[in-house]
């Protein structure tokens, strides 16, 4: 171990995670010497951990039209068409919000959340002309592996060819629990689907396929294990459904 | 449209954020939503590429003190806070997280930003301190002090809830 004195703000960044490995594995076993320090560093994870139980929640809300319109005060006919789909949702979402109230901290259950989190998702990154994904599906091992070690569990990109998709690529994105993975696909017409994947359900659970509309977006979505899965596009009902259950066949072989 | 949808993808995290700062929901979307018209009338200002997130948050930030600093809002910074009245315990995450909420309220405003910006938002120290427009070291001792006042408050509501249930 590196004698170097231990500094206060070194075990603040210890708390938060944010020092390079070789130090932090310092800092572990010093710590190991010190269990009052121990104790200090795990109060202040503690604190952030309280922090992210006390107002994760909010992240889940549906956003208040008039935050829509705030955000879109010049708006480009692109966005224009974005706003209106999200402040659509937003609406849609009004009921919900007034029924769980400001404060609700329970969690939100998965499937009633689940359709709407991954519609706004589509709508943020379908549109999207430049930056579709982060990761591109000429990288599609790297893509798998990141995804997979984010999202604590396996998960790759099922091969929708057969149904006339082609894998664009895929994007790590917050959820509500953590980290959440969106995969883009697209057909020879440009026509875009997304497949989110979150895997941070509490109770292991399936479900049957269920459908839900959110303006011109419809998503199947469906419980397997922790695991929930939602697939979204601008199709028709029964196209979207051929295509989720080609993704639902490679994930259940 | 690439620039709008950032925007717009932002929103929930300073709706989180401001929920925390503020402590009242009505209040915090106000808030979010003079940021974001903040944010666009000097979008130019905003170098394409360079960090959005920390960008509003700075944004946020400079409006919230002004807020503070023009009367609009009591914000109380002493022990003199008024007390939450004394409930039985119902449940114990629900209770704890209500006493965070309010613990939060009765942090002075700059320990409450560091805390929120670290802990919560998880930015940088960097980051934090570019948002804070003050020095890394400063953000370090609102951090230590944020901390330590927090574990200090949450253990007095914590014996007083004690006391409530004997």
């Amino acid at each position: 171990m590196i004698e170097r004195p231990l500094s206060e703000q070194e075990l603040h960044a210890f708390a938060d995670d944010r020092l390079e490995s070789g130090r932090r594995l310092d800092l572990e076993a010093a710590l190991e010497e010190r269990p009052d320090l121990a104790q200090q560093v795990a109060a202040w994870r503690n604190q952030n951990q309280l922090l992210h139980r006390a107002f994760d929640a909010v992240l889940d809300e549906p956003i208040p039209a008039r935050l829509i319109d705030a955000a879109r005060a010049k708006p480009e006919s692109g966005a224009l068409r974005l706003a209106a789909a999200v402040a659509w949702l937003a609406v849609g979402g009004v009921i919900g919000f007034v029924v769980r109230g400001h404060y609700a901290s329970q969690r939100v259950e998965l499937h009633a959340a689940l359709p709407r989190q991954a519609a706004i998702a589509h709508a943020v990154f379908a549109a999207e002309v430049r930056h579709p994904v982060e990761v591109g599906a000429d990288q599609e091992a790297h893509l798998a592996a990141w995804l997979s070690k984010r999202l604590g569990t396996p998960v790759k990109p099922p091969q929708l060819s057969s149904v006339g998709f082609e894998l664009v690529g895929g994007r790590l994105l917050p959820g509500d629990q953590g980290p959440v993975a969106q995969f883009m696909y697209q057909d020879t017409r440009g026509q875009r689907l997304t497949l989110y994947v979150r895997a941070d359900a509490e109770d292991s659970r399936e479900t049957a396929f269920r459908y839900a509309q959110e303006d011109k977006v419809g998503v199947f979505y469906w419980l397997d294990g922790k695991l929930g899965y939602a697939l979204s596009g601008e199709l028709a009902k029964d196209d979207l459904l051929r295509v989720a259950t080609a993704v639902y066949r490679q994930l259940n072989p | 449209m690439t620039d709008r949808a950032l925007v717009v993808a932002e929103i929930p995290r300073l709706r989180r954020y401001a929920r925390a700062l503020t402590g009242d929901a009505a209040r915090a979307d106000d808030l979010v939503q003079d940021t974001l018209e903040r944010a666009l009338s000097r979008w130019t200002l905003w170098r394409a590429g360079s960090n959005l997130r920390a960008w509003l948050f700075a944004i946020m930030h400079n409006l919230f003190v002004n807020q503070i600093k023009s009367g609009q809002r009591i914000e109380y910074y002493g022990d003199d806070a008024p007390s939450e009245p004394e409930m039985r315990p119902t449940q114990s995450d629900a209770l704890e997280v209500r006493d965070l909420a309010a613990a939060l309220q009765r942090l002075p405003v700059e320990q409450r930003e560091v805390m929120l910006l670290v802990g919560l938002e998880e930015l940088s120290y960097e980051e934090a301190a570019k948002a804070l427009s003050v020095p890394i070291g400063t953000v370090m001792s609102r951090l230590s002090r944020g901390r330590e006042r927090l574990r200090a408050l949450l253990a007095g509501t914590e014996a007083a809830h004690l006391k409530v249930v004997k």
